[in-house]
């Protein structure tokens, strides 16, 4: 069964359409890539799924469950967690309480609990707090915990922006541009990365990008959009040699 | 239906009262993004001058409004360069902070220096006249608020459509940085913007004055906060909007005072504003824009 | 000195702490020490830091600009007075249905104006609050524009040390635990927070309650030791006062708010010896400190024993915003 399937999802501002009739299947473990020139709507499809925007039309259907339009809080509870094309980390905190903020949507204590100090505030914070390390150290940035997200390099920027969105314990993970602002020795890694993920927590994931060695080195399956609406479907050598995709990228004339 | 008519007519000179004062809040926030508090404060300034210009050097009414308006201009551009300018680059909290303190430090150093007492305008200075027509009754006071407002307006209009200092406002609140770019100086923009806000603002005070035939240094406070609602009304940021808000305030808070309870106008103002923020934040005339993600 | 630094330890030494503060200010007032206009400056002072620590909950914390705060300390000073003066309940009624009070319109006004955002917040929680004070002026039940005369006298310092040492105990317990970190979240990036599964419109809301309620906490205080409650004492002006009160002790810092409070009511205590010029030096002291210090004194960091420790020690004396 697919884990993910939209049909003809329609969104537009001001009457200038960003996704027409956009339709996409992602089955359970899939590593599948979008791409698209530059304002193709690939971002947009994004905030729909993740419900930062709410669809004209059509339907996101996840786990069986249509959740088209519901509200962001909502749609990660159940299941989709994604990172931003612009770095969206929480700038003023830590490293470690940004990946807090990830858990507290399973906070193990109640407010009067947390207001009047009950036992089950410290030991819940306690639960917390380990679980949050648990992520950190995952992405080699245990070391770093108190040091304010701000300040911390861009590419570990990156990385605790994954860690962020791995912590609420997503079934989709989705992915804006991941290596955008990489040298190609940390986009190898991060394709590593990627793919570890995938495995070891059993995640389906859906990335944006733009580097075409990423996306062809490491998605199973691949959707192109154009103006809105998907072109092209297949495998990465399928892509790579179709006539309507390279017309998209690279013009009319060739 | 003939008291309704003469009610508006009556709520049209309030109206252009409070739509110079908003056009100055509204091309402050516009070009720098700063509920200007001390705006209100300003206005009362205005109408100190005017009353002295009448009283003391005995000039016409006319001639102390340009009074009023030449100093306040002054003072606007001296109050951004002394005061908001240093915060040009922080918080919008703290540049909020700052228009609350110079609102304090305007109201009381007039006190101080005027005491606290309301004075009379001069009623030598305007002798009123009520005029009948289609059995609707004006005075020339009335009048004369509604078209030197309008004649304001006008020129205003003129000046940010026309010369080059207009268009380098609008180009300053587009995009600031761009019109540095495009060699335009911002801080003299920016100082221009207070100028001609303040001197409408001292218009403003003038006709106040009267208007209700007496000034106090604490008579800016409601005014202002009034203005303001109505350029909140119009769309913050947009010059006609905040003449269109104002005017509608003026007519629905005399209706209010003229059909209801007058102790309920203070709070018609601001059931206006929640209203408006509620069903269209940006206002009459603003464009609705989402955060881009 | 190990056990001073477990949980119960650190309980011990604030209670301790807690209770000779007390002490010592009730025999400074028992015996005589501190005279009536002393004792004035301090109920203010109390009272300040409970608007200003539950205000700085609402716009230092959750990042929502609120100018309404004074009609909540209006609601809080008013619903407890029709208890307690009209109909002769005792004080703790009073002050329960105040807080409740408040934390009730919190809710009313916070559910529809939280979606707007900015400035468009502050100038609807600042026409809201006017709202409030103008139906106040129409009630003729409690006194119309002229208010209520003769409240009787019970604020005593015990409840005024207890409003303080609850509103902070409350605010810095919630603002420490998951649910601080998720109202921090939506000051941080709305969008992101949301993202992260954290229903901030919820947080949002929850922290306008609980601000409200102790802004009811602080009216109620305030009407029973002033004698006299009239809605012109909670207009804007009020609000501002507590939001100066705020930015000056720097957003987001609970001490920073207190120390602000502290500061603004003996600075007003002070100059009431100078009338004539009293506001013009308060308002030039503000734009002062805004222009060499717009994050505030305390930027959003706490103050504690450790920082005092460094600073004594000269190694790192900066508390500077990074």
């Amino acid at each position: 069964m697919a884990l993910l399937k939209i049909n003809n999802l329609c969104k537009s501002f001001g009457g200038l359409s960003a996704v027409l009739n956009f339709n996409m299947e992602i089955r359970e473990n899939e590593l599948i890539g979008l791409i698209g020139p530059n304002g193709a709507g690939k971002t947009t499809v994004f905030n729909l799924i993740t419900g930062v925007y709410k669809p004209d039309e059509g339907e996101i259907i996840f786990k069986g469950e249509n959740i088209g339009g519901l509200p962001p809080y909502a749609i990660c509870k159940k299941g989709i967690a994604r990172t931003f094309q612009n770095i969206r980390l929480f700038n003023n905190l830590t490293v470690l309480e940004n990946v807090k903020i990830a858990l507290h949507k399973d906070v193990p204590y109640s407010l009067p609990a947390a207001v009047v100090r009950f036992g089950s505030f410290y030991k819940g914070e306690a639960k917390i707090e380990e679980e949050a390390l648990k992520w950190l150290s995952l992405f080699n940035l245990d070391y770093k915990k108190d040091e304010i997200a701000s300040n911390l390099p861009y590419g570990e920027q990156r990385r605790l922006e994954i860690a962020r969105a791995l912590a609420t314990h997503p079934t989709l993970l989705i992915l804006d541009e991941p290596a955008a602002g990489m040298n190609p020795n940390e986009t190898l890694e991060l394709m590593e990365l990627i793919r570890r993920l995938r495995d070891e927590f059993g995640l389906s994931i859906l990335l944006i990008e733009h580097d075409m060695s990423l996306v062809m080195g490491v998605c199973e399956r691949i959707y192109v959009l154009d103006y809105g609406q998907v072109i092209a479907e297949g495998k990465p050598e399928e892509i790579r040699n179709n006539k309507r995709v390279i017309e998209a990228y690279l013009g009319e004339e060739v | 239906m003939l008291e309704l008519m003469q009610q508006i007519v009556n709520g049209l000179s309030l109206g252009a009262i409070y739509a110079l004062i908003a056009l100055g809040y509204t091309m402050i926030y516009g070009i720098i993004k700063l509920i200007n508090f001390a705006h209100g404060d300003v206005m009362m300034v205005g109408a100190y001058i005017g009353f002295f210009s009448v009283s003391l050097l005995g000039t016409n009414i006319m001639v102390a409004m340009i009074f009023a308006m030449i100093a306040c201009a002054l003072l606007g551009v001296i109050i951004e360069k002394v005061a908001y300018k240093p915060l040009r680059r922080a918080t919008r909290i703290a540049a909020l902070i700052t228009a609350i303190g110079v609102s304090l430090f305007l109201e009381y150093t007039t006190i101080f220096l005027l005491t606290p007492q309301q004075r009379i305008f001069p009623q030598g200075a305007f002798p009123v006249h009520d005029y009948n027509f289609l059995g609707l009754s004006v005075s020339n006071k009335d009048i004369f608020i509604f078209i030197s407002a309008i004649v304001l307006m006008i020129i205003l209009q003129f000046i940010v459509k026309n010369t080059k200092t207009g268009k380098a406002m609008r180009a300053v609140s587009e995009d600031k940085d761009a019109a540095v770019l495009m060699g335009i100086n911002v801080d003299n923009t920016i100082s221009m913007t207070f100028a001609l806000g303040s001197a409408l603002a001292a218009a403003a005070g003038v006709m106040i004055g009267v208007y209700y035939n007496t000034i106090n240094p604490l008579m800016g406070i409601l005014p202002g906060l009034k203005a303001f609602v109505a350029a909140v009304l119009g769309g913050i940021g947009i010059i006609p909007g905040a003449m269109v808000g104002g005017f509608i305030l003026g007519i629905l808070e005399t209706l209010v005072s003229g059909y209801g309870n007058s102790l309920y106008r203070d709070a018609v103002a601001f059931g206006v504003l929640i209203l408006i923020l509620l069903i269209k934040p940006t206002g009459i005339f603003g464009k609705n824009t989402g955060e881009k993600v | 000195m190990k056990m001073l630094e477990t949980r119960w330890g650190k309980f011990i030494i604030e209670v301790v702490a807690l209770a000779v503060i007390f002490t010592l200010v009730q025999y400074f007032i028992t015996a005589g020490i501190f005279n009536q206009y002393h004792q004035i400056t301090l109920t203010s002072m109390c009272i300040n830091i409970i608007l200003a620590v539950s205000l700085n909950l609402i716009n230092g914390f959750t990042g929502q600009l609120s100018l309404g705060h004074a009609g909540f300390m209006a609601v809080g000073a008013y619903v407890s007075v029709v208890l307690t003066k009209f109909m002769g309940m005792p004080f703790i009624v009073g002050i329960i249905a105040g807080c409740l009070g408040a934390a009730l319109a919190g809710f009313v006004i916070g559910v529809p104006t939280l979606r707007l955002k900015g400035d468009y917040l502050a100038i609807a929680t600042l026409g809201f609050g006017e709202i409030i004070r103008v139906i106040l002026q129409n009630i003729d039940y409690v006194g119309g524009p002229a208010g209520v005369v003769g409240i009787p006298k019970l604020t005593s310092w015990g409840w005024l040390f207890a409003g303080v040492v609850v509103t902070i105990f409350v605010i810095q317990n919630l603002i420490n635990s998951s649910y601080g970190r998720a109202i921090i979240s939506v000051r941080e990036d709305e969008i992101a927070s949301e993202v992260m599964g954290v229903n901030t419109t919820n947080y949002k809301v929850l922290a306008f309650v609980v601000g409200a309620f102790f802004a009811g906490f602080a009216g109620v205080l305030y009407a029973h030791y002033f004698y006299i409650i009239k809605p012109e004492t909670f207009n804007f002006l009020k609000s501002f006062d507590v939001l100066v009160m705020v930015v000056l002790g720097g957003l987001g810092s609970t001490t920073g708010a207190v120390i602000a409070a502290v500061f603004v009511t003996l600075l007003t205590a002070v100059l009431q010896a100078f009338p004539a010029v009293r506001m013009i030096i308060y308002a030039l002291i503000l734009i002062l400190i805004m222009i060499y210090r717009p994050q505030g004194l305390m930027g959003n960091k706490e103050l504690s024993v450790k920082i005092l420790g460094r600073i004594w020690s000269g190694k790192d004396g900066s508390f500077e915003d990074k």
